[in-house]
């Protein structure tokens, strides 16, 4: 499929605030990317060429922002509007393998969906992780150094090199990403779900600030068995260019290219090859 | 009319900074009090209709699919009355 045929849902509710970094992301590097309102899917209250639908689009991406205020918990509510209407469509959006993207509140949308970590592949209706509230009881903004711990399941980072550092920008009060036991760290391990780890310049164990929120296992982002959903709680979509990198003058890049661009051209590259 | 209440506390373990800085700030102000633990309350109205049975079993289904999440929380019902 050709680049600028690839159609990106950039869905938002009132409260998300990283849909135009998101959609610019995708819209630079040649893709067809909407920003796409619940209400234009749902169909209620809105002009009939307003109409959209999931099942014409080859990606969905759920932006970072703070979705219904993130009352009750972050991004529940939005997973349950999502979900009481969309569950099956969804469903079958991941299974066709179809990219699934969420950042930041995104991340927190397909936990509490059950998307992610989707053990043994199963999408259930109680979570099976959590992102709770930071450590420091704060939120936390501030570049973290993350590595690459997976470049082959997951499509979203095919173009990275394995152990790779990128500096992706934080920016959350509930980060701290948990699973029951640790038998659940472990499966996400053999099944080569950790994608992101927060780490350090010299690659030790990162304490606070580093691993900005106390995540178990340095966890900064989990894809799906399958690879085609990711989540993670920093921003690709900040550094897309250089210069929004904070140490770009240091870095002196032959090219105009910020960490996070990767990731985007990971995502197309595949789409382009898959449909 | 039926009104369930609905407690949602942290599990044992799980870190409470909210609980934590609750406490600080407690006292910092010379409260000496040893421990915080923060939660959230819903009263949640289900009108005339309903028996308390149902609406019982109804909220314990809200708590395992919105209100908690099981990794992290616990949840109490009980029966305003």
């Amino acid at each position: 499929m050709k680049r600028e045929n690839i159609k990106v849902a950039i869905l938002r509710i009132e409260g998300t605030n990283c849909e135009e970094e998101s959609y610019l992301a995708f819209k630079r590097l040649g893709a067809d990317a909407e920003k796409i309102h619940l209400k234009q899917l749902l169909g209620n209250g809105i002009n009939p060429d307003e109409r959209r639908e999931l099942e014409d689009y080859h990606m969905i991406m759920i932006p970072g922002g703070f979705s219904a205020g993130d009352y009750v918990r972050a991004g529940i509510l939005f997973a349950a509007r999502l979900k009481s209407a969309f569950k099956e469509q969804l469903i079958d959006f991941a299974d066709s393998g179809k990219p699934i993207l969420g950042v930041c509140n995104g991340f927190q949308v397909l936990v509490e969906m059950g998307f992610l970590p989707a053990f043994d592949r199963e999408i259930t209706d109680i979570p099976q992780a959590a992102l709770t509230t930071n450590d420091s009881n704060k939120f936390e903004c501030r570049p973290s150094l993350l590595s690459v711990e997976d470049n082959t399941k997951c499509v979203f980072t095919r173009k990275f090199k394995k152990g790779e550092k990128v500096l992706f920008p934080s920016a959350h009060a509930e980060g701290k990403f948990l699973v029951k036991d640790d038998d659940h760290l472990e499966k996400l391990k053999d099944d080569g779900q950790i994608v992101f780890r927060y780490t350090t310049p010299n690659g030790t164990r990162p304490g606070y600030p580093w691993n900005p929120n106390g995540s178990l296992d340095d966890i900064a982002g989990i894809c799906n068995p399958q690879g085609n959903v990711l989540g993670l709680m920093p921003h690709p979509e900040r550094v897309f260019y250089d210069f929004t990198d904070p140490d770009w003058t240091r870095k002196k890049r032959s090219e105009n290219r910020g960490d996070g661009k990767l990731l985007f051209e990971s995502v197309l590259e595949y789409v382009e090859d898959e449909f | 009319m039926v009104v369930v209440e609905v407690k949602i506390e942290l599990k044992k373990g799980v870190a409470d900074p909210e609980g934590m800085n609750t406490k600080k700030a407690l006292n910092l102000l010379g409260w000496d009090v040893n421990d915080v633990k923060s939660g959230k309350l819903y009263e949640i109205d289900f009108g005339e209709d309903v028996t308390e049975e149902e609406a019982l079993e109804e909220v314990e289904l809200m708590c395992k699919r919105i209100l908690s999440n099981p990794v992290i929380q616990t949840y109490q019902i009980s029966i305003e009355g």
